[in-house]
C-alpha cells in the first residue's frame, strides 16, 4: 500500500466499511438474479454517489472533490474486492474525456451530472470485440455518427457514450439515433452492441493529439485497480479455505506443496500493486504516464489471471460451484483482462514507447 | 503522491545540507568522482590510492558511512532525513560512500542490537572508519537451509571456549580479519544449543581454503577451526541465543541483498539496448524478431514491478517506523529476475555471450558470462528461495505446519 494522506485513509476505509458491510458479494448475486439489464442496484450506486465516490477526479467547480487518481483507485478497488457491480470505472472515465478534451460548456453541462451520479456516461471505443487502439468502422460526419461498437460495458444504464470516430471523441446522448442490443457475457455484467445511427454528438474538440491514447491509459489504470481488489479477495478467499479444508486428517495449509503456491501469489499480488499504484501515481502526477499504464495493465493482467486460476484450482471441486464466489471472480477477471489491452497488446505498445 | 508531513523545520535541514557541500567540496577529491570502491568482503582488497585513504578517513572521521548508527560509537547519528541529505549530496557530485563490506550491512546493526557496551566500543567504530573486514561463519557442509543443524563446537574452557569445527560458504574469509560466528555450546538442544561467536581469523588454528565455483571465481571459502581458543568477551548476548540474534541478522542480509537500487546498478544497459547491437533490426531501429521483442518487453515491465515494489517497501517501512510485510518478497523476487534477465540477455546474445576467456570477447561479454553464472547463487544464498516460501507462509500468511 502506497503511503497516503490523511484524507485518502478516511475515504479507503469508508469504502472498505461499506462495501464490506452494505455490498458483500452476496448484494451482487441479487444483481445476477435480478433480471435488471443495467446489471446494478441504482439505489446502490445512488448512495455511493452520495458518499462523493463518482466525483473523486472531477474538479470542486464542478462538483467533485478533485482528490485525484490515487483516491479514485482506492475505491475502485474495495469495490472489485466485493465484486460491487456499478458504472462507476465506465462514468469516472466518461467524466476524464470531458476534463481531458472538453470545452467550458461540456465541462459544465455533464460533469457536474456524473459527479453527482445524475447521469452514467461510458466509453464506446472499440469497432471490434478485440481491443487494439484502432478506431476503424465508425464515421462522423457533420456532427453525426455512424457505426456499431460491439461491446459497450454499462450501456443499459449510460445517458452518454464517449464515442470514437475517423473524426475522434464525441459525446453522444442516448436516444436518437442509438439503439442497444444486449450481449450476455459470462460475467454476467451489462454490455451491448451499440449502434449509432446518424447519431447527433458533441466533439470533444479541446483535447491533446493523443486524446485517444490518453483517455485509454487512464482506462488501463482504473480497470487495473478493480482488478487488484478481486486479485487480494481471491487470495484472502483461498487463504482462509486452507485453513479449513482438512483432507488426509490434515489442514490443507499445513501442506508445503500449497505454502509454497500462495507464497508465490503473495509475491505475485505485491508486485500487482505496486504496479497499479505507480500507474495512479503517475497519472496524479501528469508524467510517464504511457509506460506507467502499460505496466499497470500488463502486470494486472497476467497476475488476475493467475490469481483467479490457482484460486479455483486451490478451492477444489467446491469452486467449481456457483454457490461458491470464486468462480465469479474468474469470469469477471477475463473481462477486464481483454478491456483496453490484452498483455500482448500492451507489450507491443510498451516496447514502441521504449522504440524497442 | 503526498505523503505524511515530517514535523523537523527547515530552517535546521537547510543548515545541515549547508553542512554536506562544505565538508564535500573541502574532502570529497574531485578525481574519485564516479568510482566506487567500498571495503568489500566479496571482491577482495585492491590497492588504496592516497585520494582513497583520505576520502575514506575523512567520511570515517565523521562517521557518514554509517550515517544513522549512532554517534558514540563512530556512527553518524544522523535522522533518516539528514542521512536522505547527505546521500542527495553526495550523489551531486558524484561521491561513493567508501564504508562497506558485512560489518556495515549485517554484523554491525546486529552488534548494535544484542552487543555489550564494551563490545560495541571495540567493534562498532573500526567498522565506521572501514578498517576491519568481517565475514560470516554460518553454513556448514551438513547445515545449509537446515542451518540449526550445524556443529561446530565451542567447548567452555573456563577462561575461553575451544572452537572445533568447519564453515563452508564463508563469504571473503580469505581477506577477512574477523568472523561472525554461530557455534554449537550444547549438543543436547538443536536450536538453544547454538551461541553467537566473535573470532579473530588470524588465531592459531584457522585455516582458510577458497572455493573455485562454476564462474571461475573464488569469493567463499571453507573455514576449518582446530582448537582455536576464542576470550569469553567474544561471546555476543548469552549462551543459547546464537540463534535469536542469528536471524535477526539474517534479515538485515536479506534486506541488503534484494535491494533493487543496487541490483539495478548490476544490471546496465537495458536488455532493448543489447539486442539492439546483438540482432537484426528493422529500417525504423527496432528489434526485428517479434517474439524476442516481445519477450524483452515482458521482462522489462516485470522489472519495473519489482522496482516499484522495492521502492514501496522502503517508503512503507519509512513511514510506519518498522519493517514493511512486502520486504519478505523482495528477496526471492529480485533474485529471480535478475537471473531471468542474465539468461535472456545470454539467449540475445549467441555464442557471444557465453566467452570465457580470451581475445574475441569484450569485457562486458567476459563479465556478463560470470556474472550470469555467479548470480545462480542468489537463490540460494541468504536463504534460498524454498526458505524464503516457508517464512512468507509460516509468518505472513499463517500456514502452520502442524494444526
Amino acid at each position: 500500500m502506497a503511503v497516503l494522506n490523511d484524507e485518502q485513509i478516511m475515504l479507503r476505509d469508508m469504502a472498505r466499511e461499506w462495501t464490506q458491510n452494505e455490498s458483500p458479494v452476496t448484494e451482487w448475486r441479487k444483481v445476477r438474479s435480478g433480471g435488471d439489464e443495467r446489471a446494478f442496484d441504482p439505489a446502490a450506486y445512488q448512495t455511493m454517489a452520495e458518499m462523493g465516490w463518482t466525483g473523486v477526479i472531477v474538479p470542486e467547480e464542478h462538483g467533485g472533490s478533485d482528490f485525484g487518481w490515487m483516491s479514485a483507485g482506492l475505491v475502485i478497488e474495495e469495490l472489485g474486492k466485493t465484486l460491487t457491480a456499478s458504472p462507476i470505472v465506465s462514468s469516472t472515465l466518461a467524466a476524464s474525456a470531458i476534463m481531458l478534451a472538453g470545452n467550458d460548456e461540456q465541462k459544465a453541462k455533464w460533469l457536474p451530472k456524473l459527479a453527482s451520479g445524475e447521469a452514467i456516461g461510458t466509453l464506446a471505443i472499440d469497432d471490434n470485440p478485440r481491443h487494439d487502439g484502432k478506431v476503424d468502422g465508425t464515421k462522423a460526419s457533420g456532427g453525426k455518427l455512424t457505426g456499431t461498437k460491439p461491446f459497450v460495458h454499462e450501456a443499459h444504464g449510460a445517458d452518454i457514450f464517449i464515442t470514437a470516430s475517423d473524426d475522434g471523441l464525441y459525446i453522444v446522448e442516448k436516444g436518437e439515433g442509438v439503439s442497444l442490443s444486449t450481449r450476455k457475457l459470462a460475467d454476467s455484467r451489462s454490455h451491448a452492441a451499440v449502434t449509432f445511427t446518424d447519431a447527433p454528438g458533441d466533439r470533444l474538440a479541446n483535447g491533446p493529439d493523443d486524446l485517444l491514447d490518453q483517455l485509454l491509459d487512464r482506462a488501463r489504470v482504473l480497470t487495473a485497480c478493480e482488478m487488484l481488489g478481486m486479485a487480494q479477495a481471491v487470495f484472502d478467499t483461498t487463504l482462509d479455505y486452507l485453513k479449513q479444508r482438512v483432507q488426509f486428517n490434515q489442514v490443507l495449509a499445513t501442506f508445503q506443496a500449497l505454502q509454497h503456491r500462495m507464497a508465490d501469489l503473495f509475491g505475485d499480488i505485491a508486485m500487482m500493486r505496486s504496479a497499479v499504484e505507480g500507474g495512479l501515481q503517475a497519472l496524479d502526477a501528469g508524467f510517464g504516464i504511457p509506460r506507467a499504464a502499460c505496466v499497470a495493465k500488463v502486470t494486472a493482467n497476467d497476475t488476475m489471471h493467475k490469481v483467479s486460476r490457482e484460486g479455483l484450482q486451490l478451492h477444489g471441486g467446491i469452486g467449481m460451484t456457483d454457490e461458491y464466489d470464486v468462480g465469479f471472480y474468474l469470469k469477471r477477471a477475463r473481462t477486464l483482462e481483454a478491456d483496453w489491452g490484452s498483455s500482448a497488446m500492451l507489450r507491443n505498445r510498451f516496447a514502441e514507447i521504449g522504440k524497442y | 503522491m503526498a505523503s505524511l508531513a515530517e514535523p523537523e523545520s527547515r530552517t535546521s535541514d537547510d543548515d545541515f545540507r549547508q553542512e554536506v557541500q562544505n565538508f564535500l567540496a573541502k574532502n570529497f577529491p574531485p578525481e574519485l568522482k564516479g568510482k566506487s570502491n567500498a571495503l568489500s568482503s566479496v571482491e577482495g582488497p585492491t590497492e588504496e590510492s592516497p585520494a582513497e585513504r583520505a576520502w575514506r578517513e575523512a567520511m570515517g572521521a565523521k562517521g557518514w558511512g554509517t550515517p544513522t548508527w549512532p554517534a558514540e560509537y563512530g556512527g553518524g547519528g544522523l535522522s533518516r532525513k539528514q542521512a536522505a541529505i547527505l546521500n542527495e549530496e553526495m550523489a551531486k557530485v558524484g561521491a561513493h560512500n567508501p564504508i562497506g563490506g558485512m560489518g556495515v550491512m549485517m554484523f554491525g546493526p546486529t552488534l548494535l542490537e544484542y552487543g555489550s557496551e564494551e563490545q560495541k566500543h571495540e567493534h562498532i567504530p573500526p567498522i565506521c572508519r572501514g578498517e576491519i573486514r568481517w565475514c560470516q561463519g554460518y553454513s556448514e557442509p551438513n547445515a545449509g537451509s537446515d542451518l540449526a543443524n550445524l556443529q561446530t563446537m565451542a567447548e567452555d574452557k573456563g577462561d575461553h571456549y575451544l572452537v572445533n569445527g568447519q564453515k563452508t560458504w564463508t563469504s571473503g574469509g580469505q581477506w577477512a580479519d574477523k568472523c561472525f560466528c554461530l557455534v554449537r555450546t550444547d549438543r543436547s538442544d538443536k536450536h538453544r544449543g547454538i551461541s553467537f561467536l566473535l573470532i579473530d581469523m588470524d588465531s592459531e588454528g584457522v585455516d582458510v581454503r577458497p572455493i573455485r565455483m562454476i564462474s571461475g571465481v573464488s569469493p567463499f571459502c571453507e573455514t576449518f577451526f582446530t582448537d582455536v581458543k576464542v576470550p569469553k568477551k567474544n561471546l555476543v548476548g548469552e549462551e543459547g541465543e546464537g540463534w535469536t540474534i542469528g536471524k535477526r541478522l539474517l534479515q538485515h542480509e536479506r534486506t541488503n541483498l534484494s535491494g533493487g537500487g543496487a541490483m539495478a546498478s548490476l544490471m546496465g544497459a537495458s536488455l532493448a539496448d543489447i539486442a539492439r547491437h546483438y540482432v537484426e533490426t528493422t529500417e525504423e531501429g527496432e528489434i526485428a524478431d517479434r517474439v524476442l521483442r516481445d519477450r524483452i518487453a515482458d521482462f522489462e515491465i516485470r522489472w519495473n514491478a519489482f522496482l516499484l515494489t522495492a521502492r514501496r517497501a522502503g517508503e512503507e517501512a519509512k513511514a510506519s517506523g518498522g519493517v514493511s510485510e512486502i520486504s519478505s518478497v523482495l528477496k526471492k523476487l529480485g533474485t529471480k529476475l535478475g537471473q531471468e534477465r542474465a539468461e535472456l540477455a545470454i539467449e540475445i546474445m549467441g555464442f557471444q555471450g557465453l566467452g570465457w576467456e580470451g581475445d574475441g570477447f569484450s569485457e562486458k561479454e567476459l563479465q556478463g558470462t560470470r556474472g550470469w553464472l555467479f548470480g545462480k547463487a542468489t537463490t540460494i544464498y541468504g536463504g534460498s528461495t524454498e526458505v524464503q516460501n516457508n517464512i512468507i507462509a509460516k509468518r505472513v500468511l499463517g500456514m502452520l505446519d502442524h494444526q
